[in-house]
């Protein structure tokens, strides 16, 4: 539906660039709409990117630094990486880390998995069941199931404190499923009969020519889980007692958002940095993946998004 | 002249033959449909592929979801589903004589309503504003700029937005140092509400606007060419034709966001609790939990829980049929 005409307007933008006029819909505004543009996007991208920067700076920021200027700091002039080296130490806050890659490493591998096979399944016509499984897929967006049943439920099997109760609650995203079927449906039929003829079970279809058509999606689908294994917080609240198994993100909150003081002998060291740096520095620390990821999901998300809202 | 009986055509055959067929043309199997156990027997990689999948949605969405008979309950853990006593309607009358949970129903719809205000509008004027840029590296740079918070967790926004305008923040200090005490932000009850509001803006805003600016791609150019004919400056065009030609994803947004009117950011209340007290920012979700989990009131937060998901699925479906009676397309499921 876009495809169609959306490029009209990156045609029209390449005729102006190489020297054409510029159509009469698209003329310059006046002295005054340029400079309400730029200045309101100024203080959008200013607004955006300051917590950032200043959490960054202070991190980064010494003990006499973050004195002088009474709290946070833009830019340090003498940046120390003490913060990093105490946190991750081997104290609290590395266990926690390590907890969050493992949760996210493993969850997002089973995750795709049972997306990819699902959707794989789901995605073919006339299978049978296939009807009132996508309808049972599908009923899920219209009710939430509410929190006292899951928990009840999660407690039943046994799972609570444990790191399973951090994957399999949230295991499947029904957007995720429903985008990787679009794409899969979206695969020639000629070129499953081809693989038919030549003897191909579903198995060898899905592995030596589903997948290897779809690695986009597929990327795009396990970023989009990644991310969310990385940021969960709540799951990890609810299901989780011991707080020895606590992901980033609640650590991030006890010390951060609720200000909980950062003791050295939690960290196993003697002498601690400054509590703000050490405080930003979690923050960071929980960023940091983030920021890794984005540009490889910024460059697909917008399609995903797309795909999801025609066909959802 | 009488005439002859209808002739029988092949068509008529097995009801879901056409089902069978599409399969065929699609997948190659030979047409017509087959006994159960043959088509088991060929479909029993499929199936056993869906399996996990399945499983899933089973046991973490549809047994929770009968799980909510607790709401009928009065629950005791160590007693189980089928041990509890049976009490009727009692856990909804006594949730609906308890004055917190009034506080909750009236925290959530204000915030509701604030952000149905504040909040709904702003991807829709980033994205005319993003779509009037004809410079696509600006406008590349400020997207990518602007999607980013979408991806932090609420846990990191919140944090930010405590160094900005919590008690030692930046902003909260500039501004003493001017002579304007605000105080601490993040802990005012007062301006919580507008507080979580700007929050989500923050957060959400920019990832919003893909969708409206997608939209804003498919309007067809000649639309505009005609309207600039016709003398219609900027502002002009941009109202009579690049927002009338996105009101269907803007209706459909809308009906969206009605399914959900009761839930307004379950974690980030929970995590500006403590700050501001249960007065302010006690919502129906935060309810649910404190007084299930926490407090282990088991069958009256269930309750709470359950009425809160029945009004929200009556409130998509009634949407969904206004967006009909007007003419426009909805939200199809």
């Amino acid at each position: 539906m876009t495809a169609s005409i959306a490029p009209r307007r990156e045609n029209m933008l390449a005729r102006m660039r190489s020297g054409g006029q510029r159509p009469p819909w698209m003329e310059r505004p006046g002295w005054f709409g340029q400079g309400a543009k730029a200045l309101a996007l100024t203080l959008i991208v200013i607004m955006v990117t300051y917590p950032f920067l200043l959490a960054l700076g202070t991190s980064l920021a010494g003990q006499r630094e973050l004195e002088a200027r009474g709290g946070y700091v833009l830019i340090p002039h003498h940046p120390t990486f003490q913060a990093y080296n105490v946190l991750l130490q081997g104290g609290v806050v590395t266990r926690a880390v390590l907890v969050s890659i493992a949760v996210t490493a493993i969850g997002t591998a089973l995750s795709l998995l049972c997306t990819v096979t699902l959707a794989y399944g789901l995605s073919r016509s006339g299978m049978m069941f296939g009807k009132t499984l996508l309808m049972l897929v599908l009923g899920t967006f219209l009710f939430a199931p509410g929190i006292i049943p899951t928990y009840l439920v999660v407690q039943q099997l046994g799972l609570l404190d444990s790191y399973a109760s951090l994957i399999l609650p949230v295991l499947l995203n029904v957007f995720n499923v429903i985008v990787v079927r679009a794409f899969f449906q979206g695969i020639p039929s000629e070129l499953y009969e081809a693989a038919r003829l030549d003897g191909a079970g579903e198995l060898t279809i899905l592995w030596r020519l589903v997948l290897p058509l779809s690695k986009a999606v597929i990327a795009v689908a396990g970023l989009f889980y990644a991310v969310s294994y990385w940021n969960s917080f709540f799951n990890a609240l609810l299901f989780l007692n011991d707080s020895s198994k606590y992901p980033l993100q609640v650590v991030l909150r006890s010390y951060v958002v609720q200000g909980e003081t950062i003791n050295a002998h939690a960290l196993g060291v003697n002498v601690l940095p400054p509590s703000i740096s050490l405080q930003m520095a979690v923050l960071i620390i929980a960023l940091v993946p983030i920021l890794c990821v984005y540009p490889f999901l910024q460059k697909h998300f917008a399609k995903g998004v797309l795909t999801g809202a025609v066909k959802g | 002249m009488p005439t002859s009986p209808r002739p029988v055509t092949p068509r008529s055959e097995a009801p879901g033959d056409t089902t069978a067929s599409r399969a065929a043309v699609t997948t190659g199997r030979p047409p017509g449909r087959k006994p159960l156990r043959q088509r088991f027997r060929r479909d029993r990689t499929l199936l056993l592929l869906c399996v996990p999948g399945i499983l899933y949605f089973a046991v973490f969405f549809y047994l929770p979801l009968a799980g909510n008979v607790v709401a009928f309950q009065d629950y005791q853990p160590f007693l189980g589903f089928k041990g509890s006593p049976f009490v009727g309607l009692r856990n909804f009358t006594d949730l609906l004589a308890q004055p917190d949970f009034w506080i909750a129903v009236r925290n959530t719809l204000e915030i509701t309503v604030l952000q149905l205000v504040l909040y709904f509008p702003a991807p829709v004027a980033l994205a005319l504003l993003l779509n009037s840029l004809v410079g696509e590296t600006i406008r590349r740079f400020v997207q990518t700029v602007v999607y980013l918070p979408h991806f932090l967790s609420w846990v990191v926004v919140v944090a930010m937005f405590q160094q900005v305008f919590g008690g030692t923040g930046t902003v909260t200090s500039l501004l003493q140092n001017h002579g304007l005490a605000v105080g601490n932000i993040m802990s005012n009850p007062d301006t919580f509400k507008v507080l979580v509001t700007s929050e989500m803006i923050w957060k959400d805003c920019g990832y919003g606007a893909i969708i409206f600016l997608a939209a804003m791609a498919s309007i067809d150019m000649t639309q505009y060419e005609s309207a600039a004919m016709d003398g219609a400056g900027a502002v002009r065009r941009m109202w009579h034709v690049t927002l009338p030609g996105i009101r269907p994803v803007i209706i459909m947004m809308l009906i969206l966001r009605l399914g959900d009117i009761l839930s307004v950011g379950f974690e980030q209340m929970l995590l500006q609790r403590d700050a501001v007290g249960a007065d302010a920012s006690e919502v129906l979700d935060t309810y649910v939990y404190y007084h299930g989990v926490i407090d282990g009131d088991w069958g009256m937060s269930t309750a709470a829980g359950l009425m809160k998901g029945v009004i929200g699925l009556g409130l998509i479906i009634a949407a969904n049929k206004l967006a009909h009676r007007f003419g426009e397309q909805g939200v199809y499921r």
